[in-house]
């Protein structure tokens, strides 16, 4: 049976940015999920953006956490080499009743103890951002408001606290957990049983089941789904700021704004549901988004669009963001409720929950040995000309373009396979160098990609999944 | 008995109605040219095909030679064909028109290579 | 970095850079050069293993491999260059200058007389028409899974829907089947057949492929494989009709659903882009807004016939090597081709009107499928150049060709007339 101090419960932020937390101290911890790849549900289909925390609910966990989180990010991303971008946001006011509002918003922020938010004329908007609606009556700037890469963060948080220790089990789904005495004993796992002193359930959307395996099921989980268009680099009509609606009393409404590579992103919608698996797009919820985003940016033009995708965001009912920790369930920490704020908070998150697990006896050495820093995968495309020649001599792999749409070469492939938790699958590869991501979705590189995985993991074409067991690529040869 | 062919000669896509048992063709009607007569009243008697596919490479990781049928081949034998190209494999090197297989399935027509593959 | 000097530069060595880079050889350049992508000569007929190809330049119908083929004998004889494996990263216009990333020679500089684009065109996607439902695997563009199943090796799958009629996607329906697969339907969002007549007899009905005229695929399901698709009819604004929504199930879809020329490189370098097309605005030398830097085939627009590509290439060839070479005429003005009734889109759109009279053919498509038209082209009122056809239809190029000694004004519109009955 497999050892341990603690068992983190899920590879999304949350659990990653924990398990780095962890790993600066002398403690062992596994990190456990279902799924094939690091990254999570939530973390990954999400608006990618990092919040100040403006429009919280100003005294809860969720607008401490989110406001003491966004100053991280800079020296963060630094740190691990994460993309990363301070581009703010706007809140244009449309309409009269709009425009009544911002005071309000402002006055909330300001409670938030987000102190940064300012008024704009509409003139002084329009001037930041010509494709916005004319009939703009003025509205909020929030400067810190920011894009990232949600995926290289999840990875980085994941690769950082492997190399100091943190062992990783995939493609593992935990099936239940045994206490004895008030106190945490074990996990059993698809892929066996682990001895361990400390639970950390930041499960997401199955958090509830998990808090079901130890009685602790006070909560439901709620799926909200959100869906969302990716526009071409090329798009006619472009943001350079993140460009949010006025929130209404039901919805917060959907944005627009540029990804960390230069895309455009437009959603999302908000659509609870009972399912945790359904995340299909469907043409009343696409609709929606382009009537909405009209009013904001009219010229947006969706027929760019090169994806869409949902994302199921984890909401609990009773709602909030929790953090739990029982009297008479020694080495159980809960968390729930963490939602569309999760990927933004993971960074404060991984610090509160150590403190609180610290607040309640669990006694942590310093590493002297920890490493602070992770270099990311070197991107041929964001590189000179002179740069580029440099690396194709040091290494002719970069001279092999594999995927045009975004110029990704087989060099980046092969070190996205090849290092420490690895890609295993299509869109494992395409989470960290990006060969897919782009205008084509892979319909060139895609069948150079199954080839270069089947080679590189030494197995056959037919067991290349797109993503988890079950998604297989191709059925077999022709000859 | 009754066929209906839609001819394929040019884009008109004439819709040919032809009368006839096995080889004996009593009517041809709907036709707009003398190439569509002689088209709908082959594909009524003998329809056949170009059978265009792949053979594999032996020794080659995964390489494939296209081929093809150096005349069309009957309709009727198309699966019969592949049946044969599937385990068939080639050595290399091979030169366009190069016979793979000579008289498919016994209609006396050859599988050649559409493509020059040295080493 | 690797130093190269040529007169004119190739980008792309399939079918529409090989008839360019032949006929900028027969013009007289000394040195020709194409940068390939992929690892052999041949472009997308590589994958084109099928018959129909060449039936109007050689008179005989062949396949992908065999057109190609000839032209690369062709490019050998006479001398032509080439560098494979070489993505183009980077066109500069103004120091005619291309740089290519080649694992071999590392980054490569190219330095040309001229420029051909002839980049080829990629596919429309799932997410392009927007498709709603879930992400599953087993979701293709057709050109992807024919180039698994003729190039790799590789079979894709085993039940298969397609959604759209036109040849690619009717040519794997017969591929499929041919090799195995039970291709269950062809979808077709609109009223009429996309493809030729002749694909969907011998690539649907020999093998009883049922085509869904009017249908579209309005869900996909599936969380890890696809399980199938729901297909609804459309009314006449392509709206689906939910209430006869029917499931299908099947482990793969492939979308056959429209090319789209490949411009970024062109687009970057600051090549005009026509809007309609997505390909560069040329003129009948198929110059574009650059004057060193040409186009041909399927980057300019999508073109239905190979013949019509090698055609035009061979023109975009012969004016890149002149150019190069300092002897292409003078232009005494430059005259504007416009679309009239039911012509969606010109190519060239400006046509150069030189000392001497020339020949030359406009070619377009039309918007919507028509019996009995007239094909017109007319300076002011003045028609100076027009042709009957039994039928015209989106899918099928036309032309009519005129003589530029005819033209008067700065500008040539053409359009297609209901014949008189």
């Amino acid at each position: 049976m497999l050892k341990t101090d603690v068992v983190v419960i899920g590879a999304g932020a949350v659990g990653c940015a924990i398990a780095r937390e962890l790993s600066k101290y002398e403690i062992n911890v596994i990190v456990v999920d279902k799924n094939e790849d690091v990254g999570g549900d939530a973390s990954k289909s999400n608006s990618a953006i990092i919040h100040t925390g403006y429009d919280a609910t100003p005294g809860t966990l969720e607008s401490q956490l989110v406001v003491a989180a966004n100053p991280m990010y800079e020296k963060l991303c630094k740190d691990l080499d994460v993309p990363f971008a301070k581009i703010g946001a706007i809140l244009p006011a449309i309409t009269d009743e709009q425009f009544e509002k911002l005071p309000e918003i402002k006055e909330k922020a300001f409670r938030n103890h987000v102190y940064d938010v300012e008024f704009l004329t509409g003139e002084q908007l329009l001037a930041m951002e010509p494709n916005l609606n004319p009939e703009v009556k003025g509205g909020l700037y929030i400067p810190r408001e920011s894009i990232i890469d949600p995926f290289i963060l999840v990875q980085a948080y994941a690769e950082n606290a492997h190399a100091n220790g943190v062992e990783f089990l995939l493609n593992t789904k935990v099936t239940g957990i045994k206490t004895e005495n008030g106190k945490i004993k074990s996990v059993e796992t698809t892929n066996g049983e682990i001895e361990t002193t400390y639970v950390i359930n930041s499960a997401g959307l199955y958090c509830d089941e998990i808090a079901e395996m130890v009685g602790k099921a006070e909560y439901k989980v709620v799926a909200r789904k959100g869906q969302f268009y990716i526009l071409d680099k090329n798009t006619s009509c472009k943001v350079e700021h993140i460009v949010l609606p006025i929130p209404t009393k039901v919805t917060k409404g959907k944005l627009m704004c540029p990804t960390i590579h230069g895309n455009m992103l437009v959603g999302p919608t908000a659509e609870d549901q009972e399912s945790k698996v359904d995340k299909s797009t469907t043409a009343e919820g696409l609709n929606s988004i382009a009537v909405d985003v009209r009013n904001l940016v009219p010229n947006v033009n969706l027929r760019d669009t090169i994806t869409q995708y949902c994302g199921l965001r984890p909401n609990r009912n009773p709602e909030g963001l929790h953090f739990d920790m029982y009297e008479d369930l020694e080495g159980y920490v809960n968390l729930s409720g963490v939602r569309s704020t999760g990927l933004t908070l993971s960074a404060a998150m991984g610090k509160y929950v150590v403190q609180q697990m610290m607040y309640h006896g669990l006694n942590l050495k310093l590493k002297e040995n920890f490493i602070s820093k992770r270099k990311g995968i070197v991107k041929f495309a964001e590189c000179t000309l002179e740069e580029q020649a440099a690396l194709i001599q040091e290494n002719p792999l970069y001279g092999n373009i594999i995927c045009r749409c975004e110029t990704i070469t087989e060099a980046e492939i092969l070190e996205a396979i090849h290092r420490p938790l690895g890609a295993k699958s299509m869109d494992a590869v395409k989470r960290r160098v990006r060969a897919g991501m782009g205008r084509c979705q892979g319909g060139f590189c895609g069948p150079k990609v199954i080839e270069i995985l089947a080679r590189e993991l030494q197995c056959d074409p037919t067991e290349i999944n797109k993503n988890n067991a079950g998604s297989y690529m191709v059925t077999g040869t022709t000859r | 008995m009754k066929k209906e062919i839609i001819c394929t000669v040019c884009p008109r896509g004439c819709h040919i109605d032809v009368v006839g048992e096995g080889d004996v063709i009593s009517s041809v009607e709907g036709h707009g040219c003398k190439r569509g007569l002689e088209y709908a009243s082959a594909e009524f008697a003998h329809p056949v095909r170009i059978l265009t596919t792949t053979v594999k490479i032996a020794g080659g990781a995964n390489e494939l030679l296209p081929v093809r049928s150096a005349k069309p081949v009957p309709k009727e034998k198309l699966f019969d064909c592949m049946e044969v190209i599937r385990s068939t494999q080639v050595e290399l090197p091979v030169a366009s028109y190069d016979v793979i297989i000579s008289d498919i399935c016994g209609t006396g027509i050859d599988i050649v290579a559409t493509k020059t593959v040295k080493n | 970095m690797y130093d190269v000097k040529c007169d004119v530069v190739i980008i792309g060595g399939g079918p529409a850079g090989l008839a360019a880079a032949v006929a900028a050889k027969e013009e007289g350049a000394a040195n020709v050069l194409i940068l390939e992508r992929d690892n052999a000569l041949g472009g997308i007929l590589q994958q084109c293993i099928h018959p129909g190809f060449g039936l109007t330049k050689f008179k005989e119908e062949l396949t992908g491999p065999e057109y190609y083929s000839r032209f690369v004998v062709k490019a050998e004889e006479l001398g032509v260059n080439y560098m494979l494996n070489s993505m183009v990263l980077q066109v500069n216009p103004e120091t005619n200058e291309v740089f290519c990333a080649n694992s071999e020679h590392g980054l490569t500089r190219v330095q040309a007389g001229s420029i051909v684009l002839a980049m080829g065109c990629r596919e429309r996607t799932r997410a392009n028409i927007v498709t709603p439902g879930t992400r599953p695997s087993g979701l293709y563009t057709a050109g992807a899974a024919q180039r698994l199943v003729n190039r790799q090796n590789i079979m894709v799958g085993k039940k298969v829907v397609i959604l759209g009629s036109g040849d690619i996607g009717m040519i794997m329906a017969r591929r499929m089947t041919l090799e195995g697969a039970e291709v269950v339907m062809v979808v077709e969002l609109m009223d009429y057949l996309a493809g030729l007549t002749r694909n969907r007899v011998q690539c649907l009905d020999d093998f009883g492929i049922p085509l869904k005229l009017a249908h579209t695929i309005t869900r996909i399901e599936g969380n890890e494989r696809v399980t199938g698709v729901w297909v609804a009819p459309v009314d006449e604004n392509k709206q689906p009709d939910k209430s006869q929504e029917e499931f299908v199930a099947c482990d793969t879809v492939l979308f056959s659903v429209g090319l789209m020329p490949e411009n970024e490189l062109s687009r970057k370098a600051g090549v005009e882009i026509n809007p309609i097309t997505n390909g560069p605005v040329v003129n009948q030398y198929m110059q574009t807004s650059l004057p060193s830097v040409f186009a041909c085939g399927n980057v300019v627009h999508v073109n239905d016939l190979v013949d019509n590509v090698s055609e035009e290439s061979a023109r975009a060839g012969k004016y890149a090597a002149k150019y190069a070479m300092k002897t292409l005429a003078d232009a005494k003005r430059e005259v504007k081709c416009v679309t009239g009734r039911n012509v969606r889109y010109l190519c060239p759109q400006t046509i150069q009107v030189t000392e001497e009279a020339e020949k030359v053919s406009l070619y377009f498509r039309v918007l919507w499928p028509e019996l009995g038209a007239k094909l017109i082209a007319r300076c002011g009122e003045e028609v100076i150049a027009q042709k009957k056809e039994f039928r015209v239809n989106p899918g099928e190029m036309c032309h009519v060709t005129v003589d530029t000694s005819k033209i008067t004004g700065d500008e040539i519109v053409v359009e297609v007339l209901k014949e008189e009955a």
